[in-house]
């Protein structure tokens, strides 16, 4: 459904690209690559910079005032982010470098708790490369199989394909929504599935929980993962969460310093959550940073995000689709699309589109997007991809639509 | 900023109207090439006058424009060359758009492959421009040993 006039005027409307120093030192910028990775605001910025300068000192351990200030910084981040994903206990967020971290410890430490010979693990076939090799390591080191769920012809996960869950599934680790064609799965259904066959339910959260607002409860999975630097923070920070339960009952992923209550020479004793797999000095910086972000898009309020963002990806995805020489890959319908839209230019290599682009300023995303076995699926090699963040506004859809006419251009004269 | 040119009516050219893409028969040796990460595919093949000089060259497959034109221009570069000089142009133009050559008398000895130099600023197209020239490199050296032999390479 093409955009009201009310609509097309809100997201003409920029009031966010000033906040961003990267995008507002460069006007010329168009940057549709925020499914990468986001830009960051100032104050985001400002954020990780004042830990170093004011409160720099390791969190936990020091007796002295600069640690236990930086050590409250860090479990205020922590309650920020239980409140903003509707956890109920802050000790069940665990801090890690990003989505992909998050989903190597829920494979490794969940899989040595669940997995035994003949068990099942069952993924989506349109999940990026962090949730998909991750399973595959643990199921050939556990003697399990890694099952897939398949796409129906309308881009979804369908119901008959749900009940192939069998008793067997152990593990259901599924992404909320696709990086590359930005349709969104029923994450709730997923899991009431999951949970019927008797496994626990993993969600990759990294292309969702930054643009939609996330609720645990209501999704009803066991693990959330995600990253900072999709969502406004620094890279290097993410998060996993997960429900107490679960994380205690799992042994450690890393081990080492901070995760242990008492060593001796033969064994450990692990300290409680969320340390127990916190090892190792933590991403301080990053940890305020990613609070900071969160308090930038409750600023704004999620609900706006949200409504801005789809406003731009049903604008980006009607733009798409109104020029001959576009095939969209995936829906066409711009109310399906999350963040990103894939497609191609017609006999030209995702590639060469997206190196024209570049010589006009505008940034996309092309390849295989770490999405391997779903492209295959698709039948496709490669595919261009654009994807928007709340900064984005009407006039850098315009600037990707004479780009791509250029590269039309340049390749049919 | 000069990659502007890149995409030029002459490279343009070659992506359209290419000159050696097509089957050979009677190939001295074919190898292929791949860039699995682009969907990059390859075969060249060569055959050499008994003189020993490279007499036909020709590619097929399928890529991304600069992939698909610096072949054509490779092609056209690598006849009446014998092996070791087409193994010496191979080696310049990889060192061209890698940006570790840049001595514009040097690189005059790459003809019309210097149309392709300004790769050396987009480091993710290198792989892309240097599939052709990877694989005849790889033909000459490991799989095509011997110039007097009609043995077809491994992929051939």
């Amino acid at each position: 459904m093409s955009l009201t006039e009310n609509e097309l005027a809100s997201i003409r409307e920029n009031p966010y690209r000033a906040d961003f120093p990267l995008l507002a030192g460069n006007p010329g910028l168009v940057y549709l690559d925020s499914a990468a990775t986001s830009q960051r605001p100032r104050s985001v910025l400002d954020a990780a910079l004042r830990f170093y300068e004011t409160m720099n000192a390791n969190a936990l351990r020091g007796l002295y005032r600069l640690s236990v200030e930086a050590t409250a910084a860090t479990e205020e981040a922590r309650s920020r982010i239980a409140r903003f994903i509707g956890a109920a206990d802050p000790a069940e967020i665990i801090f890690t470098r990003n989505a992909s971290e998050s989903l190597n410890l829920a494979a490794r430490s969940l899989g040595r708790l669940l997995l035994g010979q003949g068990d099942e693990v069952v993924i989506s076939i349109m999940e990026h490369h962090s949730n998909l090799i991750p399973w595959q390591q643990i199921c050939a080191e556990r003697g399990a199989t890694l099952s897939y769920l398949y796409l129906d012809e309308d881009y979804r996960i369908s119901e008959d394909e749900l009940a192939k869950i069998s008793p067997r599934a152990k593990i259901v680790s599924v992404t909320q929504v696709s990086n590359v064609l930005g349709v969104a799965n029923d994450i709730a259904a997923i899991a009431a599935r999951a949970h019927e066959a008797g496994a626990v339910c993993v969600v990759d959260g990294a292309q969702s929980v930054p643009h939609i607002a996330t609720d645990v409860e209501k999704l009803g999975c066991d693990f959330l993962a995600f990253s900072g630097h999709k969502m406004l923070a620094p890279m290097g920070i993410g998060v996993l969460w997960g429900t107490r339960a679960l994380l205690e009952a799992m042994p450690p992923f890393l081990t080492g310093g901070e995760m242990i209550d008492s060593v001796s020479e033969q064994g450990a004793v692990w300290a409680p959550l969320p340390a127990k797999f916190e090892a190792g000095t933590q991403n301080g910086g990053g940890i305020v940073a990613l609070d900071e972000a969160i308090a930038y898009l409750e600023g704004i309020g999620m609900a706006v995000v949200e409504r801005r963002e789809a406003l731009l990806a049903r604008a980006l995805a009607d733009a798409l689709s109104a020029l001959p020489f576009i095939d969209i890959v995936g829906p066409a319908e711009g109310e399906r699309h999350i963040g990103s839209v894939a497609f191609n230019v017609r006999g030209v290599h995702p590639h060469d589109v997206a190196s024209l682009l570049d010589m006009h300023t505008v940034c996309i995303r092309a390849g295989h997007h770490c999405a391997e076995p779903l492209l295959k699926h698709l039948g496709q090699n490669s595919t261009c991809r654009a994807s928007v963040a709340l900064y984005n506004d009407a006039s850098d859809i315009d600037r990707l639509v004479d780009g791509l006419e250029n590269v039309w251009r340049v390749f049919n004269g | 900023m000069a990659e502007l040119d890149l995409y030029n009516a002459q490279f343009m050219d070659h992506v359209h109207n290419p000159d050696y893409k097509y089957q050979m028969e009677d190939a001295t040796c074919s190898h292929e090439g791949i860039n699995p990460s682009c969907g990059d595919e390859l075969t060249f093949s060569i055959r050499l006058a008994d003189s020993g000089t490279i007499e036909e060259a020709a590619f097929t497959g399928r890529g991304c424009a600069i992939s698909q034109a610096s072949a054509d221009i490779m092609s056209d570069l690598v006849i009446d060359k014998t092996p070791e000089e087409a193994v010496g142009l191979c080696r310049l133009f990889m060192g061209m758009v890698r940006g570790e050559i840049t001595d514009a008398d040097e690189l005059e000895r790459l003809d019309e492959a210097v149309l392709l130099r300004d790769i050396s600023h987009m480091p993710a197209r290198v792989k892309c421009a240097e599939l052709a020239w990877r694989t005849l490199e790889e033909m000459l050296e490991k799989r095509c040993p011997d110039t007097a032999s009609a043995e077809v390479g491994r992929h051939g």
